[in-house]
């Protein structure tokens, strides 16, 4: 019983969090910034942030994943990190060769106050910065949001620091993908690509963090979006925004700064959320959908039909990201499964409303959290148990002690592999949940199913 | 040196050494260079691995959320009772907080915590951002702890502060805030402090056993499988015996000037350390015990015989290969090195995060000429470094594991993510037997760089 120190009565808590449903911003900067070709993440303050961030990263996705850091020390901490700052920008270029690095900030330089952009300025005055190459930054205080939040801002920085209007518009379709594996990035780019639909994704982890052996060690791998394509961002015809808290600043900034306009959904998981993603590109786009769209819609569809029986009914409890909860969630109910406890360690009011929403029709109470933590999710689940866990790895200590099936969705999940490969967004993607789903479920029935209720065919 | 050109920052040329081209000179124990893409941690990262295997403490990170999220059951430390150290505990510090000042929400934490837990002490984690607002951590904990009547420690674990060492150094200072408030009556004169072992997978459990058996018996554990009251009575030991000198060295040396208790430093690692290890406890009591020094001989004996002939096997499928090590404390490359010897393995790069001027002395008079030695090295170099020595083996942490892999390289996690224990005498197998599976693998056949080699080797043929 790894929490058997967890006792089932909730009483309020209000200055301490108990395993936390969420990590701080740095992180999600650093990930998206690996989104970018050639791009060499940065983080300004001390050594153990960086190191932290690298170590969770590659556990997540068991990939090198390189980063500088400032490596703050009590002077920097005093007189400020611009010293640091500019002879890590200099040190970086001469010896790492990146094409950008992309600076996120921590709490500690963010307190003393550092003002990155004037210290960008700096270096570059100092002719650290070799021409066609570029220093980029997003604030990423650890106090507030989550890396999500931090993922947010980096990508926005994108936005901020390379889109540029030419006069002339393209028909190219932007999209922000949103928190989600290099695995989902690919299949969202493939749906796009098979509609026809000329398109720019940033970031796009996919063959960076999921890039493959080939015997050598890469320091940037061959993914990433290029610079000049998200200078043309601010050409395209339309922005595609999918997960409110991840993408919409972004999208919005081009919206203002290109004139580009932006439609924000949510991620594309499960039947509905993918239709309003294929109809709102094609619509975009101005494309039709073909057939091969159809045929992947319908082997979702039929798996649903096929096995309907065994989800309904079925309390699931959540942990995760406000984005992913959200079309997860809504993917869940529309199957018939009942979301009973929800949480995010995100704070956010929008989100708990909209959960609300969702699961207006589920026949049962719904638990919503945010911000949350696991201790509270486990309290609940002790109180109200359920059928099914989904969420990250650490939601494994629960499902441990309670006995209850677990399906990895979300970051990070640190003992398993395939997230990177395989999606969980678009038609494809919810079939691969809906796998993962029943595999979990009728496993735990094949194992406690009395004799007489064992079946072969299910 | 014109292998380095490329992958070498001109400033870290004095932190790389090749055995036999040049007298010995090495630079280290210095910050690392801005920029770099450093292995390192940091101070709150050294404190925390250090203290949070107290299993009978809440360990409390005054911060933002980051830093007890990253550092959640971080180590697989294990405990044979209480468990309270693998939950995360955090006052997850807000914008508001930061202007506003900490402190009101730490005391409502801590209150909180112990009101639920029933803890026997609390350790209370300092972070860059508390160091920089001003929080007064220690009038907080003097002011809850006269309020629940138990210890409440502050770590001062600032990140910013120094390296992971700083941070053992933090934790060090924490910890004997307990030494010598706890009852010593009656305490055997052939009794020992364990210092410096983590139980990572169950390895204090075997080290306590062989001491045992040698009829010595462990005050404390420090601080794997830990106590607070333990450690409160620690100082009732007639000897410290310290495993990984830079995390608690700072202890033993506190504990000498003010106890006067002696300490020995030991490694578990490789049959010749350990055995070496209980030698020198044995040697320390053989006074009060003459029979102490046979004991322990026949317990090296029947652990070996157990041992060699199972380690011949192994040794002969791996003589000839080569390894390369980076650890985070150099005290662990000894014993690596001599451990790869008796596989018949040469260790061709030895490095580590926090070496000392004396570790990596003695790493260069232990190794054999042409072994690369690097302090505070960083991904480029590594990989840089096992393709010219074309390894077999890489031994590293979490953030080298893919380095390795990407490179079609064998691996073998000796830090956090060990998984079997390897320490002791069935360590030294462990490690045999994970060294053999890894390098002898069939999968590094697939390996494009091995492919390439041999489709080469057969056009030369």
């Amino acid at each position: 019983m790894l929490l058997r120190h967890t006792p089932s009565e909730i009483k309020e808590r209000k200055a301490l969090n108990v395993n936390p449903a969420k990590t701080c911003q740095p992180i999600g900067a650093m990930y998206a910034a690996l989104g970018i070709h050639g791009c060499l993440p940065h983080s300004h303050g001390s050594q153990g942030c960086c190191a932290y961030h690298r170590s969770t990263l590659t556990r997540h996705y068991k990939e090198p994943v390189l980063a500088g850091t400032s490596s703050f020390t009590e002077g920097a901490s005093v007189f400020g990190g611009q010293a640091n700052l500019v002879q890590a920008i200099d040190n970086m270029f001469t010896v790492y060769n990146p094409e950008v690095i992309a600076v996120h900030t921590t709490c500690l330089s963010e307190t003393i106050g550092d003002d990155i952009p004037q210290i960008a300025r700096k270096a570059e005055a100092d002719g650290k910065i070799p021409k066609g190459r570029f220093v980029i930054h997003a604030s990423t205080p650890s106090y507030v949001g989550s890396h999500v939040t931090g993922f947010s801002s980096m990508t926005k920085s994108m936005v901020d620091y390379f889109a540029r209007f030419s006069g002339k518009r393209t028909d190219t379709i932007n999209i922000i993908p949103g928190y989600v594996e290099p695995s989902d990035m690919e299949e969202i780019k493939r749906l796009a690509a098979e509609m026809g639909v000329k398109n720019i994704m940033f970031p796009d982890t996919s063959n960076v963090m999921n890039s493959p052996q080939t015997g050598r060690f890469e320091m940037y791998p061959r993914g990433g979006v290029t610079v000049e394509a998200l200078a043309r961002t601010g050409d395209s015809s339309g922005t595609l925004a999918l997960g409110k808290l991840a993408s919409s600043a972004a999208a919005r900034a081009l919206d203002i700064k290109c004139k580009v306009p932006c439609e924000i959904l949510d991620l594309p998981i499960g039947l509905n959320n993918t239709d309003l993603f294929i109809d709102a590109l094609r619509k975009m786009a101005g494309v039709s959908v073909p057939e091969s769209v159809n045929v992947d819609r319908g082997r979702l569809l039929d798996i649903i039909t096929d096995m309907h029986q065994y989800f309904y009914g079925k309390k699931v409890g959540l942990v995760g990201d406000p984005d992913h909860l959200v079309a997860l969630t809504e993917f869940l109910v529309s199957i018939d499964m009942w979301p009973v406890h929800i949480v995010t360690g995100t704070p956010g009011k929008a989100f708990e409303k909209r959960i609300r929403e969702i699961t207006r029709e589920v026949p049962h109470e719904v638990n919503v959290g945010a911000p949350g933590d696991m201790f509270l999710f486990h309290q609940w689940v002790k109180n109200e148990p359920v059928d099914l866990l989904m969420g990250n790895t650490y939601l494994k200590y629960i499902a441990r002690d309670e006995d209850i099936p677990l399906v990895r969705f979300g970051f990070p999940i640190l003992d398993r592999v395939g997230h990177s490969y395989f999606p969980t967004v678009g038609y494809r993607g919810g079939m691969r949940l809906l796998e993962k789903i029943l595999d979990a479920l009728l496993d735990r029935k094949d194992r406690d199913d009395p004799e007489e209720g064992f079946e072969l065919v299910m | 040196m014109s292998h380095d050109a490329h992958s070498i920052f001109e400033e870290r040329k004095d932190q790389v050494l090749r055995k036999g081209e040049k007298p010995y000179r090495m630079t280290c124990d210095k910050d690392s260079l801005a920029g770099a893409v450093s292995q390192r941690a940091c101070v709150f990262c050294g404190s925390r691995v250090v203290l949070y295997p107290i299993a009978d403490a809440v360990h409390l990170v005054h911060g933002p959320i980051g830093c007890a999220a990253y550092t959640w059951d971080i180590r697989g430390a294990l405990s044979s009772g209480p468990e309270l150290h693998r939950l995360s505990f955090s006052t997850d510090l807000q914008e508001k907080d930061v202007i506003f000042g900490g402190e009101e929400k730490l005391t409502k934490a801590l209150v909180e915590l112990i009101d639920r837990h029933d803890p026997k002490a609390a350790f209370v984690y300092s972070t860059c951002i508390v160091g920089i607002i001003g929080d007064d951590l220690e009038a907080v904990c003097r002011k809850v702890a006269r309020e629940k009547n138990i210890p409440v420690i502050p770590v001062q674990s600032e990140g910013f502060k120094g390296n992971k060492r700083a941070g053992y150094h933090a934790a060090c200072k924490a910890m004997f805030q307990l030494v010598g408030t706890g009852d010593i009556q009656g305490l055997s004169p052939l009794s020992i402090n364990i210092l410096g072992d983590f139980n990572l997978a169950g390895e204090i459990w075997i080290i306590r056993e062989y001491f045992q058996r040698m009829g010595i018996r462990v005050i404390a554990n420090i601080t794997g499988d830990g106590r607070v009251d333990d450690l409160r009575r620690a100082h009732g030991a007639a000897l410290n015996v310290v495993q990984c000198a830079g995390s608690t060295m700072d202890l033993a040396q506190m504990m000498e000037e003010k106890f006067g208790i002696p300490s020995l430093r030991v490694s578990y690692f490789g049959v010749e350390d350990m055995a070496e290890s209980l030698y020198s406890v044995a040697r320390f009591f053989e006074n009060h015990d003459p029979q102490i020094m046979e004991r322990t001989r026949q317990l090296v004996r029947d652990e070996l015989s157990i041992l060699y002939p199972r380690l011949q096997e192994y040794r002969k499928a791996l003589t000839g290969k080569k390894a390369a090590i980076y650890v985070g404390g150099a005290f662990k490359a000894f014993s690596l090195v001599k451990a790869f010897r008796l596989l018949g393995m040469s260790v061709v790069l030895v490095g580590s995060q926090t070496g000392t001027e004396q570790d990596y002395r003695e790493l260069h008079e232990i190794t054999d000429d042409g072994t690369i030695i690097v302090d505070d090295s960083n991904p480029l170099e590594l990989s840089s470094f096992l393709k010219e020595k074309d390894v077999d083996i890489f031994v590293g942490g979490v953030k080298e594991r893919p380095i390795a892999y990407k490179l079609g390289v064998g691996f073998c996690d000796h830090n956090h993510e060990r998984k079997e224990p390897l320490e002791g005498f069935i360590g030294m197998l462990n490690f045999a037997r994970e060294v053999h599976t890894s390098v002898m693998s069939p999968v590094w056949r697939f390996v494009p760089r091995r492919t390439r080699a041999l489709g080469a080797a057969g056009l030369m043929g």
